[in-house]
């Protein structure tokens, strides 16, 4: 009897006692969790070539992909140890804050308010993008300017919508934007025709022009980039030791570039390189890895899994990938471009 | 003895229910407060203050002018109206065509009935999502290009631009209809229904239409073969049957499960997001793209639903209360 009368109390008391113990708690120390599990998490795109896609089986490739698989060659000792977490544009942040991946490597742009406001920290910029226009040829319009009245499609929850419209208002020219919640749904829209331009990143213009487009000489793409995208891996705040590492690794990486370090010479040069800035990038010479709290080898790893920036670049977005982009602002700054790392020493 | 063993008894369960009251207010407000602390504590701002600052974005379409410099709180507003705007027509085309489907299942006629029962069992059973997705696809394919629109009569042009017609407008010298002009990205001026909002009315329209068919097929053979009879009887047309016998009585039955219907129809609009049609969740999207603020935004459209949910129910029953048997609520 008596029994009976509390089940529904001690049933009520059981569930606020999961809910309590099922709150989100602080994770551990990113780098403990990492090595604890064997794989380091990595929030990537559904799909956007070049920075992080799938192919047929699988396999993950691209510019984003190869800074998560160069954080896990340190970390792990193997590129291969990553669990890749599709993320549609609405969801990374959620899932950055929520503990579920360790780092976000999502051509994702570095802002003010994205910095400051959401509990992140940013790392290296590897890409740096401006968005662009694409529109159909027969539209004869050449310039950004002559878009008066014209629908643009684009995606939703993206520095995009808001830079177009900034853009335009400023201009004072009148625009109409349809915005879709999928990347795959807004460029649809626009290749079937329902709008006059589509705006994205322009790393991604070509790529879309070039895979997506019946016939890719139909389309243009205009010469305005309306905003700065410095595209950036991003990690939770509170941890400042996976801070670090999140951002040395492509440090390590652009530098091996600067150094004539590569994938194929690596071996070679950790046998026979004189030069100390080769050395301590190569794990044998002086040894930074402790400071990170990793090994003597670390950056020298994250070479021989992904190469150094350049080939980096090559591979997946440079004239030899499908996305045929020069290098321009992503050379090393010694060549003319943005690229720079603070030294590894 | 025995007395007071009872009155003991209403007093424990008094207890224990007060005790579980409390409990679980004490437990989401602890739920609450920590979920704010592990936020604060990893450097996420939140709060709903962002609802006063300018939002940066525009929306493309909707009854209530918006544009980048107006605070959030008034995009959220259109987004609101936007989901009124695409859900009311929705309600009433599928209340309207289901009515007939309906009707039609119980036809004599073989094929008629056939049909309507092919209708409803194919739309029932292919999720909404994917007849919203291929319902674009086929507007964005098989219309004419915005730049080459089809003139369907004067002043009105059909493209995948959207429907344009005319619209009346103040101007200087009165009331006057504007019409649709050709211009060099399309048709524009006068009113147009852009490919969007068409794809989500038809969209929310057709699907719920098989499920308002089946509550009034339903509702209609819940009233006994015996009152038609009896109507017939009476002398009475078979419209009169239908008017004054079957439907007062087949309301009863159908009202109830229609007010779920228009509950899930209104909820279902917000898959509008899918085909770009700038609705409530489209613009809670926009802003945590913006400025990460999801928590704020799902409480937002939480609430938001539910006090739409809330409206339409009371509405629906006061309408139950009419039709309803008197004593018999």
């Amino acid at each position: 009897m008596m029994n009976k009368r509390f089940r529904p109390a001690l049933l009520a008391g059981a569930c606020i006692a999961a809910m309590a113990f099922a709150a989100p708690a602080f994770a551990g120390k990113t780098l403990d969790a990492v090595k604890q599990r064997g794989t380091v998490k990595c929030g990537v795109t559904n799909g956007v070539a070049g920075f992080s896609a799938p192919d047929t089986q699988g396999n993950w490739s691209g510019l984003d992909v190869d800074t998560c698989r160069a954080i896990a060659a340190a970390v792990l000792g193997d590129g291969k140890k990553v669990d890749f977490v599709p993320l549609n544009s609405q969801q990374r942040f959620s899932a950055l804050q929520a503990g579920e991946i360790d780092i976000l490597a999502r051509n994702t742009t570095w802002t003010l308010t994205r910095d400051a406001s959401l509990g992140f920290n940013f790392t290296t910029i590897t890409y740096y993008d401006g968005q662009g226009f694409l529109v159909p040829k027969k539209l004869k319009v050449t310039s950004a300017r002559q878009l008066k009245n014209a629908t643009i499609c684009t995606q939703s929850g993206t520095t995009n919508e808001k830079n177009v419209s900034d853009y335009f208002r400023a201009q004072g020219i009148p625009v109409k934007t349809v915005v879709f919640e999928s990347f795959e749904a807004s460029f649809k829209a626009f290749f079937s025709g329902r709008c006059q331009a589509f705006t994205t990143d322009a790393s991604a213009l070509a790529g879309l022009r070039n895979k997506e487009a019946t016939n890719p000489d139909d389309y243009i793409i205009l010469p305005e980039l309306i905003s700065k995208e410095p595209l950036a891996p991003l990690v939770r705040r509170g941890d400042d030791e996976w801070f670090a590492i999140a951002k040395w690794v492509p440090n390590a990486l652009i530098e091996a570039e600067e150094f004539g370090i590569t994938q194929a010479n690596a071996d070679e040069l950790k046998a026979s390189s004189k030069d100390p800035a080769q050395q301590r990038l190569l794990g044998s010479g002086e040894d930074l890895g402790k400071l990170l709290g990793l090994d003597k080898d670390w950056s020298f790893r994250a070479i021989k899994a992904v190469g150094n920036y350049g080939e980096i670049f090559e591979r997946n977005v440079g004239p030899k990938s499908v996305l045929k982009l020069p290098r321009g602002s992503n050379n090393l700054w010694s060549k003319g471009g943005l690229i720079y790392a603070p030294p590894v020493r | 003895m025995n007395d007071r063993a009872s009155r003991r008894g209403v007093w424990l369960a008094w207890a224990v229910q007060a005790l579980l009251v409390l409990a679980v207010v004490a437990g989401a407000v602890w739920v609450v407060h920590h979920a704010l602390e592990v936020l604060r504590a990893r450097g996420v701002r939140s709060g709903f203050d962002f609802l006063t600052e300018p939002t940066g974005f525009s929306i493309s379409e909707g009854w209530l002018d918006f544009d980048a410099s107006q605070p959030f709180w008034r995009a959220f507003l259109a987004g609101l109206i936007n989901t009124v705007r695409a859900a009311v027509p929705a309600a009433i085309f599928s209340v309207v065509l289901g009515t007939l489907i309906g009707i039609g299942r119980l036809a004599p006629h073989v094929l008629l009935r056939g049909i309507c029962t092919a209708y409803v069992e194919l739309v029932r059973n292919v999720p909404l999502l994917v007849q919203l997705l291929m319902l674009a696809f086929a507007m964005a394919n098989l219309l004419p290009d915005p730049t080459e629109p089809v003139r369907l009569l004067p002043g009105v042009w059909l493209s995948k631009g959207g429907l344009s017609v005319p619209w009346p407008m103040m101007g200087e010298g009165g009331l006057h209809f504007e019409l649709p002009e050709r211009g060099d990205f399309g048709v524009s001026g006068g009113a147009a229904l852009s490919p969007e909002y068409v794809t989500i009315v038809a969209g929310l329209s057709l699907y719920s239409a098989a499920f308002v068919a089946e509550i009034v097929r339903a509702g209609i053979l819940s009233v006994p073969q015996g009152q038609v009879l009896a109507g017939q009887a009476l002398g009475l047309s078979p419209v009169q049957q239908l008017r004054i016998v079957v439907l007062p009585q087949a309301l009863r039955v159908i009202v109830p499960s229609l007010t779920n219907q228009i509950l899930s129809l209104t909820k279902n609009s917000s898959l509008a997001v899918a085909v770009g049609y700038p609705e409530l969740v489209s613009v809670a999207n926009t802003t945590i793209g913006t400025n990460g603020r999801a928590f704020e935004c799902i409480a937002i459209i939480m609430a938001v639903y539910l006090l739409l949910s809330l409206v339409i129910s009371l509405g629906m029953n006061r309408y139950n209360a009419r039709v309803a048997l008197r004593g018999w609520r």
